[in-house]
């Protein structure tokens, strides 16, 4: 499929609600893919059952902090030289590029790589939604090494980095990240055809897209884009969707710890909403409960949406009094295994809830 | 005490205000004029005459515009731009003014220039300023006889050292030349300071020339007193600083009308509901400033970061047409045809306005024309009028707390009764004026947003600093030392990094400190 201009919009507006308030604003990456089309580049997405199994698969990112991404602007070829990086090292051409995040900005990389060097874009990515740390991937739980990874910067400066596991492969790399300014980019978990249809949760960017399409036609209507969504869930590898709350944010708390942004925000009911929801955050919306019961728990997605627009509101935009809706979305059930849980779970992020889930819970 | 004009210069109107301190003595609306300058000596000669005070009684005037606004909107009297941006080897992807209407960076030149330079969130530089590229720049604008130019350099608001520099080599390759520099407009997020910084550039020789016709107003009429321009977040700026930085007044006409009614009630935390012809708008006032809006803004087509007040607008005003036997209202409105169209004035449309007409709330035009309304019509109609007010205000509070209801505009008379949502409700005197308040009664703010690196720094060192150079810039700004407090923190820490660092914003603001004029 040729994605068009219309399409990367919608595409965008639907990488943000998979983000889950993280992710970082996908509007940088947007013009980045835009500039490409000027140039006359084209973005050709293509399903993972096209990708021949022994063919090599490179998938790309910005790792670091989005508020630094939008007043530090990329030179433009960061990711791809981490790309050709690691062609180098391994001594073979990638066959296509792909997302190793579909949730924010990060939808938006790999398109931008693939538009430059006329390669496709895998339909599919390695978290199904925005995660805050590189081992949190469908690929690492199944069995793909992340490393050899490679990480750029503006220079062309690349660090090549082999580690014994993800978890130090993250830790490495988001030090060299901090050492590039706050921002760099990124080629990993290198990978085959076979691998990519085993591992990767599939079709997260057209799903992007439909949702993104979605919320725009239902606008455009004036419909009712929640209920629109809600329609188009079944339809998709993310089978479930459900509002769980609808109110007003009277609270938000800040902190930063271990690196991470996190917080809560509290949300008290309206219209027939009853009660107080507590949504906690780690970069993104991990555990939502009403008045101490959970109702939706990562890695199910806890969408905060406006509530007249259905825009996605991220977490460092939420504010006092925002009118919002809060939608949770069943994760594919390559998501939900055991395996994949021990991995991106609630117990890695130190809650003790058990996953349970969000058709389960009232 | 200290007699003190406010000026509000509207794309229709100039409105006229003249105060003894906090006391309103007179005011006046007359027509906008092509020229400005005569609009603003009819409406502050009527004050003057209606007061009876003298010229030199007057010790500061206060203007509002939204003159510059409307010239980016309508591509108007913009001068072309060189934009130069410090950033280099980063930044590449993006060249300034990427994502802007064709027709608007046409109108600007599109004279783009990147050279290596710019700082990284830390302090650290990401490239030295490369002084040959930026001389090669300046004399490409001096060749081309470009008169504005807007430098933008990488985390300028961490660190404006190159900003300064940049200017003084432009300066100097090409000497006539006004400069605008990002660090003074805009907060991070280089694209929206950048395309303010550049929008700013084109403006400036409009600005020279509105400046120049305020002072000649005041001229005019003998009145020397020193004069001020509000700018978006409700402070005021010298008119030195405007000739410099006229985009900073873009969103001071609804801050205006805020602070104005805030005013009147005398109310610092309040809602403000504006009730126009064919819409409302609510907002909400914090310390006696309106809350700010999160989300970006777009001025002409064009993305920037500036706070503006947060303000929802919804579909009643006195000319909102009732159908369903008063059970729908709105969106749809007469609008200005109110006094040809609506039933107490001759016409066959039931509006808003014959409501409280027939339910004898208030007495304009004909009633008579109202009696064949069924009595169920208008409790209805006056149940649905109070339940979408109440609803509003209700989505824009911050608390579950009932707070005073400030009612301003000309649709104000549909309001009768108490709103579950307020705590009160006041209909102040002079709200068609509140503008013109607005600006006469503005105090002098000073702001800080930057990313601050917390090594080596405590948070609590961090938000001291970031408070005591708010203070200090306020103080810089004209602000009585003494009156001078800080009015918003807000703090978020950057995801997604281990390094501690965290962006604050700081906010002071004092009262102006005005000499007698001598």
């Amino acid at each position: 499929m040729k994605l068009s201009r219309a399409d990367l919009k919608d595409l965008c507006r639907g990488a943000a609600f998979l983000g889950t308030g993280g992710g970082g604003n996908p509007y940088i990456g947007r013009l980045m893919v835009e500039q490409a089309m000027d140039l006359g580049h084209s973005v050709e997405i293509i399903d993972p059952s096209e990708v021949p199994d022994d063919a090599l698969v490179i998938p790309t990112a910005m790792m670091g902090a989005p508020t630094v991404l939008i007043e530090k602007l990329p030179r433009g070829d960061e990711a791809i030289k981490s790309l050709q990086k690691l062609e180098q090292f391994i001594g073979r051409k990638a066959y296509a590029t792909m997302p190793i995040e579909v949730g924010g900005i990060n939808s938006t990389i790999p398109l931008v790589v693939g538009a430059h060097l006329g390669l496709p874009v895998v339909d599919g990515d390695g978290m199904g939604r925005a995660f805050p740390e590189l081992q949190m991937e469908t690929f690492a739980v199944y069995g793909v090494p992340g490393t050899p990874m490679a990480i750029s910067n503006e220079y062309g400066d690349c660090t090549l980095i082999e580690t014994h596991n993800n978890w130090m492969m993250e830790w490495l790399a988001r030090g060299v990240a901090i050492r590039m300014g706050g921002a760099a980019y990124i080629a990993e978990y290198v990978m085959n055809g076979a691998d990519v249809k085993r591992t990767a949760v599939p079709n997260t960017l057209s799903l992007a897209l439909k949702i993104g399409k979605c919320i725009r036609e239902a606008r455009e209507r004036h419909a009712d884009p929640m209920q629109a969504l809600i329609d188009l869930l079944p339809k998709t590898p993310y089978s479930f969707g459900k509002i769980i709350f609808t109110g007003k944010i009277v609270d938000i708390k800040r902190e930063t710890r271990a690196g991470f942004a996190q917080g809560r925000a509290r949300i008290q009911g309206t219209d027939s909403w009853q009660g107080l929801m507590e949504i906690e955050i780690q970069n993104e919306n991990l555990i939502a409960r009403v008045d101490g019961k959970v109702r939706a728990i990562v890695p199910d997605l806890i969408c905060v949406l406006d509530n007249e627009t259905a825009e996605p509101i991220t977490t460092e935009e939420l504010r006092y009094g925002q009118r919002v809706a809060v939608m949770a979305v069943a994760v594919p059930p390559i998501m939900r295994t055991p395996e994949a849980l021990a991995v991106f779970g609630p117990k890695a992020f130190g809650f003790d809830h058990p996953f349970t889930p969000i058709e389960q819970l009232g | 005490m200290s007699i003190r004009v406010g000026i509000d210069v509207g794309g229709t109107n100039t409105d006229a205000v003249l105060m003894d301190d906090l006391k309103v003595l007179s005011s006046r609306k007359t027509p906008t004029t092509a020229d400005v300058s005569s609009g603003i000596v009819a409406a502050l000669e009527a004050v003057l005459q209606e007061s009876g005070v003298a010229p030199s009684a007057i010790r500061g005037v206060m203007i509002g515009t939204t003159h510059f606004t409307n010239a980016v909107v309508e591509r108007k009297r913009l001068l072309e731009v060189g934009a130069i941006r410090l950033g280099l080897p980063a930044t590449k992807a993006l060249p300034p003014m990427v994502d802007w209407p064709e027709d608007l960076s046409a109108t600007l030149g599109q004279h783009r220039y990147m050279v290596h330079g710019g700082h990284e969130f830390d302090g650290r530089e990401i490239s030295p300023l490369n002084e040959q590229e930026l001389r090669a720049a300046a004399k490409d604008l001096r060749q081309k006889g470009i008169r504005a130019a807007a430098i933008t350099s990488v985390f300028s608001p961490v660190n404006s050292e190159m900003e300064l520099r940049a200017a003084e080599i432009v300066a100097d390759e090409v000497g006539d030349i006004t400069i605008s520099l990002s660090h003074e407009i805009g907060r991070v997020g280089l694209l929206e300071r950048e395309n303010a910084t550049i929008m700013n550039g084109c403006l400036t020789d409009l600005a020279s020339r509105v400046v120049e016709s305020f002072r000649g107003a005041l001229r005019r009429l003998d009145v020397r007193a020193p004069f001020f321009i509000s700018q978006n977040d409700g402070t005021l700026m010298t008119a030195e600083h405007v000739e410099k930085y006229p985009v900073l007044t873009f969103a001071s006409g609804p801050t205006n009308s805020m602070r104005g009614a805030a005013f009147l009630a005398n109310a610092k935390e309040a809602m403000v509901v504006d009730i126009g012809g064919t819409t409302s708008d609510v907002g909400m006032l914090l310390h006696g400033f309106p809350r700010e809006a999160s989300v970006a803004v777009d001025i002409g087509g064009v993305r920037t970061n500036f706070r503006m007040p947060d303000v929802l607008s919804f579909g009643l005003g006195g000319g909102s047409l009732v159908r369903d036997d008063g059970a729908r209202i709105g969106p749809d409105s007469v609008g200005y045809e109110l006094t040809t169209k609506g039933m107490v004035f001759g016409g066959d449309v039931l509006t808003t306005t014959d409501i409280v007409v027939a339910a004898g709330l208030v007495d304009i035009g004909d009633r008579s024309r109202v009696a064949s309304v069924p009595p169920r019509t208008i409790g209805t109609a006056l149940d649905t009028i109070h339940q979408m007010t109440d609803e509003a205000v209700d989505r824009m509070k911050t608390s579950v707390e009932a707070l005073p209801v400030i009612l301003v505009g000309g649709g104000a008379i549909l309001i009768s009764r108490d709103l579950p949502a307020a705590s009160d409700i006041i209909k102040p005197d002079h709200s068609p004026v509140a503008n013109a308040i607005g600006a006469a009664i503005a105090q002098v703010g000073g702001e800080v947003d930057r990313v601050f690196s917390l090594e080596g720094l405590s948070r609590d060192e961090a938000l001291d600093e970031a408070k005591s150079e708010a203070s200090g810039k306020a103080v810089a700004a004209g602000a009585d030392p003494d009156s001078v407090q800080i009015v918003d923190i807000e703090e978020v820490p950057l995801a997604y990094l281990p390094s501690s660092a965290t962006r604050i914003r700081v906010k002071a603001v004092g009262d102006l400190s005005i000499g007698d004029p001598k």
